[in-house]
């Protein structure tokens, strides 16, 4: 989970090299929604070195079909060899991803380009009844639901009945 | 785990593993059709995760097997014998009730089934099943909508959606079946039992129909033999489609 201050990164006295690369991988931008690292998404799931320096990254993919997870790999490897580390990336999917891991900065990121950011689940579950939702742009709590899926496998869209403008809402995973 | 237990591990995933694959193609086929927009993509969306629980089957499969064959191997390199998937899912797409159809009553075993397995003493089974499961709840929430808005809908959609129910009915009964080496997966709690499943799966698929003014069909004759590599002519056509790439260039990389 992310600390107190809702943020991903190494724990406290962890080497430089793993710093270093919380560094690197915090500049990676998710490809779908490019205002969110992928630290930020929550996605970065481990950094370990071992006894020569040599580390190992885990990443999670959000959704299991998740088309950008091979892109997010290249990257992440990419962004590790110009900070010059030596990293081998891997995936896995234990345990699940969920919106939960998304960090508080992340979640002012997604508000601030108009996605509503997703409620953590433990007060509105994926299968709960749909709660009122504030239209974004004008604020208006009248809104509908127009698909249950969006423009990317995390996503819905609705729209705002006041100023009629349609937005994403980032799904409750 | 004992050999045997491994191979009937390994027939039960590739199973699993080919439904998802098979039922992902299928959806993928209305890309560019659907009736409106937002469906082409959110049937597009649900194929995309059924094809990600693919991978995740097919490759812990290929593990267990132990004779080096990968994800795309498996998907690419077998013909219609060699597939494991139920038939009701390589049914083809007629219209877009009876897709809804078909993927309900796909959805809410799935559901159960996933629902179970999470628990499967098999970690890694269980880790795809936790991944899975968070993804099923929310597309048999979509497929179940749209039953009741076209079962409870016009007249039309309603005739529809009744008919694709009394077409798709006789394939449900697959998904129930057991063998041997199954029962031995059962006893060690690394699967649910299939017989259980049917219950849950009545209840939820019941409900779901009642709301949408349809008739439960009587449990009559049921198809099977997609378990076992015994297909309808569909699968074949859906393979060449599927296939055509690696087979016309086989070991392409981008």
């Amino acid at each position: 989970m992310p600390d107190a201050a809702g943020c991903w990164g190494p724990e406290p006295g962890a080497d430089a090299v793993v710093k270093a690369a919380w560094d690197a991988l915090a500049g990676v931008m998710d490809p779908e929604i490019p205002v969110l690292s992928i630290v930020d998404l929550g996605i970065v799931r481990a950094v370990s070195a071992d006894e020569d320096g040599r580390l190992s990254v885990a990443l999670t993919p959000t959704y299991s079909g998740c088309p950008a997870t091979g892109v997010i790999v290249l990257e992440a490897e990419t962004a590790l060899a110009r900070a010059r580390l030596d990293a081998r990336v891997s995936v896995v999917i234990a345990p699940p991803w969920t919106t939960d891991w998304i960090s508080d900065s992340g979640r002012e990121k997604l508000a601030e380009v108009g996605i509503v950011p997703p409620p953590h689940s433990g007060k509105r579950s994926l299968t709960a009844p749909d709660e009122v939702i504030a239209c974004p742009r004008c604020g208006s709590e009248d809104t509908r639901q127009i698909s249950r899926f969006g423009s990317t496998a995390c996503k819905a869209l609705h729209a705002c009945n006041a100023c009629l403008e349609p937005f994403d809402v980032f799904k409750c995973h | 785990m004992s050999t045997d237990l491994k191979e009937a591990l390994f027939a039960y995933t590739l199973r699993l593993g080919d439904t998802s694959l098979v039922l992902g193609h299928r959806l993928s086929e209305w890309c560019g059709h659907a009736p409106e927009l937002e469906e082409d993509i959110a049937l597009t969306n649900v194929a995309l995760d059924l094809v990600g629980h693919a991978r995740m089957l097919l490759t812990y499969a290929g593990e267990l097997e132990g004779k080096g064959r990968d994800e795309d191997r498996l998907a690419y390199r077998r013909d219609v014998f060699d597939y494991r998937n139920h038939l009701l899912v390589e049914q083809p797409n007629r219209d877009f009730g009876h897709t809804i159809v078909r993927q309900f009553l796909h959805d809410a075993w799935a559901v159960e089934l996933y629902e179970r397995l999470c628990a499967s003493k098999d970690d890694t089974l269980a880790g795809i099943a936790a991944k899975a499961v968070k993804e099923v709840r929310y597309h048999v929430r979509h497929s179940g909508d749209w039953l009741v808005r076209l079962g409870d809908g016009t007249e039309i959609s309603h005739a529809k959606v009744a008919d694709a129910l009394g077409r798709l009915w006789p394939y449900t009964g697959e998904m129930f079946e057991r063998d041997e080496a199954e029962q031995a997966l059962v006893a060690a709690g690394i699967v649910p039992d299939p017989a259980g499943l049917k219950a849950a799966w009545s209840a939820r698929v019941e409900a779901v129909l009642e709301e949408a003014t349809l008739d439960r069909p009587a449990d009559g004759w049921m198809q099977k033999g997609g378990r076992r590599g015994e297909h309808s002519e569909h699968l074949g056509y859906l393979l060449a489609e599927m296939q055509f790439l690696p087979r016309a260039y086989p070991d392409a990389t981008w």
